[in-house]
C-alpha cells in the first residue's frame, strides 16, 4: 500500500490540496500565527513523510507539478508591477536607498552574528544569501564558497518566519505606509514574503514583487564583495 | 483563458532561452516577470488579457511553496548540526532588513504633491 502511495504521482498532489485545504479551514477558524496554512500543510506532509516512511523525491515526483507553478506564478507578478509602475518611478530613490541599505545590513548582521555564535566558515557563507529567492541565493551561495543545500533550507526557514511575522512586526515598530511594508517584505524574505505581502493588497504585491527583484540582484552583487573584504577575519 | 497562459508561459520561455543563450545567473522567471511588464507598458499586450490568470496565480503564490518548502526535511541535519547559530543570526538578521528596508524607505518617500 505504503509501496504503491510513494510512487503514486497523483497521491502527491491529492495530499498537497487537501491538506493545504483543511489547513486553511483551520486558518479560518484560529487565525494565529502559527497556524498559517503553508506552515501547517509543510509541517503536516513532513510529518506524514517521516511516519510512512515515504522519501521526499518520492513525494516531490508529484510535487514538482506544483512547484513547477512558481515559475508562472513569478512571472505573473508582473502585472502588478506594471500597475504600479507610477508609483514606483515617482519614488526611485526611496527605493534604492531602501534595498542598498536592507541588502547591506542583511549580509553584514548574519555574518556577525553567525560568527559570534561560532559557526563554521562554510556555515556563515551560506548563511550570506538567506533572503534572497532560492534560485538566486543558491548561485550566490555556491560563488562565495557556501553550501547551496543549506543555503536553500535557510532561505526556505527566512521565507517562512518572514511571511508569518513580519507584517506583524513591522506594525509593531510603526512602518505604516504600504509600499514600505511591501518592499520590506519581498527584500526580507523573498516569494514567500511577497505571497503574504499580495494577500494584504495590489500595492503590497507590487512593492513586495520588486524588492524580491532588486534585492536578489543587489546582494548578488555585493556578496562576493563584502565576503572578500571580511575573508581574513572569518 | 487559454490567451492568458500563452502569454505567461511565453514570457517564461523567453525568460528561459534568455538564460540558455547568455548564461546570466538570474532566474528565468524574474526575466519573464520584468518581460510582462515591459510588455504591458509598451502596450504589446493589453492588461485585459493577463489580468484574471494573473491574479489567479498570485492569490496561490503560497500554495506553490510547499513542496519545494517540504524539501526542508532533507537538511535538517545539516541545520541541527549548528542549529543556534544559524537560527540566533538569520532570525535577527531578517528582522533587521525588514526594520532597516521599512524604515528607510518611509522616511525617503516622496508623498503625494
Amino acid at each position: 500500500m505504503i509501496d504503491y502511495l510513494a510512487h503514486s504521482e497523483v497521491f502527491a498532489i491529492a495530499l498537497t490540496f487537501v491538506v493545504y485545504f483543511l489547513s486553511q479551514k483551520l486558518y479560518k477558524q484560529y487565525p494565529v500565527f502559527f497556524l498559517t496554512p503553508v506552515l501547517v500543510t509543510i509541517v503536516a506532509i513532513i510529518a506524514l513523510l517521516k511516519i510512512t516512511g515515504i522519501s521526499y523525491d518520492a513525494y516531490n515526483k508529484g510535487g514538482n507539478y506544483i512547484g513547477f507553478m512558481l515559475k508562472p506564478a513569478v512571472v505573473a507578478l508582473g502585472v502588478p508591477l506594471y500597475l504600479q509602475l507610477q508609483e514606483i518611478k515617482k519614488q526611485k530613490w526611496a527605493i534604492l536607498f531602501s534595498q542598498l541599505a536592507g541588502c547591506i545590513i542583511g549580509i553584514l548582521s548574519v555574518v556577525v552574528l553567525a560568527k559570534f555564535f561560532g559557526a563554521s566558515r562554510s556555515t556563515i557563507v551560506s548563511l550570506v544569501p538567506k533572503s534572497v529567492t532560492t534560485p538566486i541565493a543558491m548561485e550566490i551561495s555556491s560563488t562565495i564558497g557556501g553550501i547551496p543545500s543549506l543555503t536553500a533550507g535557510v532561505v526556505l526557514t527566512v521565507g517562512l518566519l518572514g511571511s508569518i511575522l513580519g507584517i506583524r512586526f513591522l506594525k509593531l515598530i510603526r512602518i505604516k505606509d504600504h509600499a514600505a511594508i511591501g518592499i520590506s517584505m519581498g527584500t526580507a524574505a523573498h516569494g514567500l514574503g511577497t505571497a503574504r505581502a499580495a494577500e494584504e493588497s495590489q500595492l503590497h504585491g507590487a512593492f513586495g514583487g520588486l524588492g524580491m527583484i532588486l534585492s536578489g540582484i543587489i546582494t548578488a552583487l555585493l556578496s562576493p564583495w563584502i565576503i572578500g573584504v571580511l575573508g581574513n577575519w572569518l | 483563458m487559454i490567451r492568458q497562459c500563452a502569454i505567461i508561459f511565453g514570457c517564461l520561455f523567453a525568460g528561459e532561452l534568455l538564460v540558455y543563450l547568455t548564461g546570466i545567473k538570474i532566474p528565468s522567471s524574474i526575466i519573464g516577470m520584468l518581460l510582462l511588464t515591459a510588455l504591458l507598458y509598451f502596450k504589446v499586450v493589453k492588461l485585459r488579457h493577463v489580468k484574471a490568470m494573473s491574479d489567479l496565480f498570485i492569490q496561490n503564490l503560497a500554495f506553490f511553496f510547499i513542496p519545494p518548502g517540504v524539501a526542508i526535511m532533507l537538511y535538517f541535519d545539516v541545520i541541527r548540526s549548528q542549529f543556534l547559530a544559524i537560527a540566533l543570526s538569520s532570525v535577527v538578521s531578517t528582522l533587521l532588513v525588514l526594520t532597516v528596508t521599512g524604515w528607510v524607505y518611509q522616511k525617503m518617500k516622496k508623498n503625494d504633491d
